[in-house]
């Protein structure tokens, strides 16, 4: 990877240089949070210190500021994904925020009694849960697309199981538990034959290529800051204007109405409409200065980087007798999802962590997916543009001795 | 390792590997599911009580080396033991592994199950220790299922 300095990267990255239980922090839970660069820290620390106050209401120097700073950092997520319009950019807590956001208020004004939502069997609890919720409010049905064995979505079953009873379809664009890629643009070009909108859940992906929401033809596409080196509490949750347009408000109270009486409330437009109440500013301007920070790297380089990451971790640990790999995608990203023979996750886990190696042990909020694969959880390491072989190294030498303790 | 050694000791990973008392007991007359949403695990414990002592007390189920551990020495221990006592010691496991009852100093009756002390070190896995015991502690109280969270 010659045209990757990984090495300068991690420079920006202040926590990759601290140690863990005495070794050099290897850190590889990214697809549960990545880190934080400094531009961003110094880009928060700033609206702390200088520009804070309350956004869209007060008329003096520094609410105008403030205001300024959040919308500019709204442009920017516009930009980002390649959004035909800024207005359509909501600003969440995050995708299970967004997500929320969609079912109920899509389902609100779209979906009624003997309807059809359809949820793949890859999704991440926070893509199932809020609309097994909106299915059982409206009178409509949950239906899974399944997996085959290589944790892919079974394209002939989506295709069969679309109908004219379908109001919606969520799925992710990348898996967070397996790492599989799902074909998301033709899925969604299936279900437009028929008039459905497809949400897509994509906190796994904005971090890991670029992303163009009109090319995709993404009707919500949904994500959080601080799975993109940005800070928790920001996210955004992408919508056509022909829907949002047409869906009543989530939350309600300030900020996002036109007039009040008590006999009647008009709403704000997008995207005021969509964000009661005081946002998370400095979260909402760390976003942007994530964004800033991603084009400021060649972050097709960055891709292939993780690419190699991935195929070299594959490598190593498939070499290991005893380990499983779960989630075998012919296009996958970032996640790499293991067990050790008659070693739970969880051990795993621990004694990796005394090694300074932070991975993910348990069922990654996507149980349906342990359930298929038939595992109480999984170990799973996920890498950043940040990890090195190095770091891969010490994770298959870490793994081995998980074997040795438990021979 | 040192601290790690402390965690995974021989006993516990002879006790992971042949766990005791894994089965069920047919006809108990007192059970329950315990689960760890955190992780998933789940097991379940069944207790056949004699008057006011424990007969036979046995569990089935999935979970890590740690939970596995703990409910399978927790089967030993309380064989013979009367409800009472049982109770007592659920208080003292559960004192133990959340730093309130020091097995050095402090009068207790645990015995070999102060071998769990070493999960004070490893706040994340204080749930996996003491899993086997709530779900005792629940199945006594004629409850059927209980959770760590
Ligand atoms: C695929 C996927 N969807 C949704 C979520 C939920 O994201 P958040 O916890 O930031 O709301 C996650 C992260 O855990 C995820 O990986």
């Amino acid at each position: 990877m010659s045209d990757w300095d990984v090495e300068k990267i991690r420079k920006d990255f202040p926590v990759l240089s601290q140690t863990v239980n005495g070794k050099p922090l290897v850190y590889l839970d990214n697809a549960a949070s990545s880190q934080v660069p400094q531009s961003v820290i110094d880009r928060t620390s700033k609206y702390l210190a200088e520009e804070h106050s309350n956004i869209h209401r007060g008329v003096h120097y520094l609410s105008q500021h403030a205001t300024t700073a959040y919308e500019a950092a709204r442009e920017k997520v516009k930009r980002f994904i390649n959004a035909p319009d800024v207005n359509c950019c909501i600003f969440v807590r995050g995708t299970t925020e967004g997500i929320n956001l969609v079912a109920h208020s899509y389902g609100k004004g779209f979906i009624g009694e003997g309807d059809e939502i359809l949820v793949s069997q890859l999704e991440h609890h926070s893509n199932i849960i809020p609309w097994q919720v909106t299915a059982e409010e409206r009178g409509a049905k949950l239906r899974m697309i399944p997996i085959n064995d290589r944790g892919e979505i079974m394209i002939e079953e989506y295709d069969k199981l679309l109908n004219e009873r379908t109001k919606i379809v969520a799925v992710s664009h990348v898996s967070n538990s397996l790492g599989t890629v799902n074909p998301i643009k033709e899925m969604i070009a299936t279900a437009h034959k028929l008039g459905v909108p497809v949400c897509v859940d994509a906190a796994q992906s904005v971090p890991h290529f670029p992303v163009d929401v009109q090319d995709l033809d993404a009707d919500f596409y949904v994500f959080s800051g601080h799975k993109m080196f940005g800070p928790t509490g920001s996210g955004v949750m992408y919508g056509k204007r022909e829907w949002l347009d047409k869906m009543p408000p989530y939350q309600t109270g300030g900020s996002q109405i036109r007039t009040v009486s008590f006999e009647k409330t008009t709403y704000a437009p997008l995207p005021a409409k969509f964000e009661a109440g005081t946002p998370a500013i400095a979260a909402g301007i760390g976003l942007g200065a994530a964004i800033d920070y991603l084009n400021s790297i060649d972050f097709a380089a960055a891709a292939a980087h993780e690419h190699d990451l991935l195929e070299y971790a594959t490598a190593r640990l498939a070499d290991i007798p005893g380990i499983k790999i779960t989630g075998t995608a012919a296009e996958k990203a970032s996640v790499l999802s293991f067990t050790i023979e008659n070693v739970h996750p969880h051990d795993i886990g621990t004694i990796l962590d005394q090694q300074g190696i932070a991975v993910r042990a348990g069922h990654h909020c996507a149980q349906p997916v342990m359930q298929f694969f038939d595992v109480p959880a999984t170990a799973r390491a996920s890498f950043a543009f940040y990890n090195t072989r190095e770091e891969v190294d010490k994770l298959a030498d870490a793994v081995q001795k998980v074997i040795e303790v438990f021979a | 390792m040192s601290e790690l050694n402390d965690l995974y000791q021989e006993t516990i990973l002879e006790h992971n590997k042949n766990p005791r008392n894994f089965r069920e007991i047919e006809g108990a007359d007192k059970q329950a599911v315990g689960n760890n949403p955190l992780c998933g695990d789940a097991l379940r414990v069944f207790v056949r009580m004699d008057g006011d002592t424990v007969d036979d007390v046995a569990f089935k189920g999935s979970g890590c080396a740690i939970s596995k551990a703990s409910a399978s020495m927790m089967t030993q221990t309380l064989k013979g033991k009367t409800r009472e006592e049982a109770e007592a010691m659920f208080h003292e496991f559960q004192d133990m592994v959340t730093g309130k009852l020091d097995v050095e100093t402090d009068e207790n009756h645990l015995g070999k199950l102060k071998i769990f002390s070493g999960v004070l070190e490893f706040p994340a896995r204080v749930k996996c220790a003491s899993l086997s015991w709530h779900t005792l502690n629940a199945a006594l109280s004629g409850e059927d299922e209980v959770s760590t969270e």
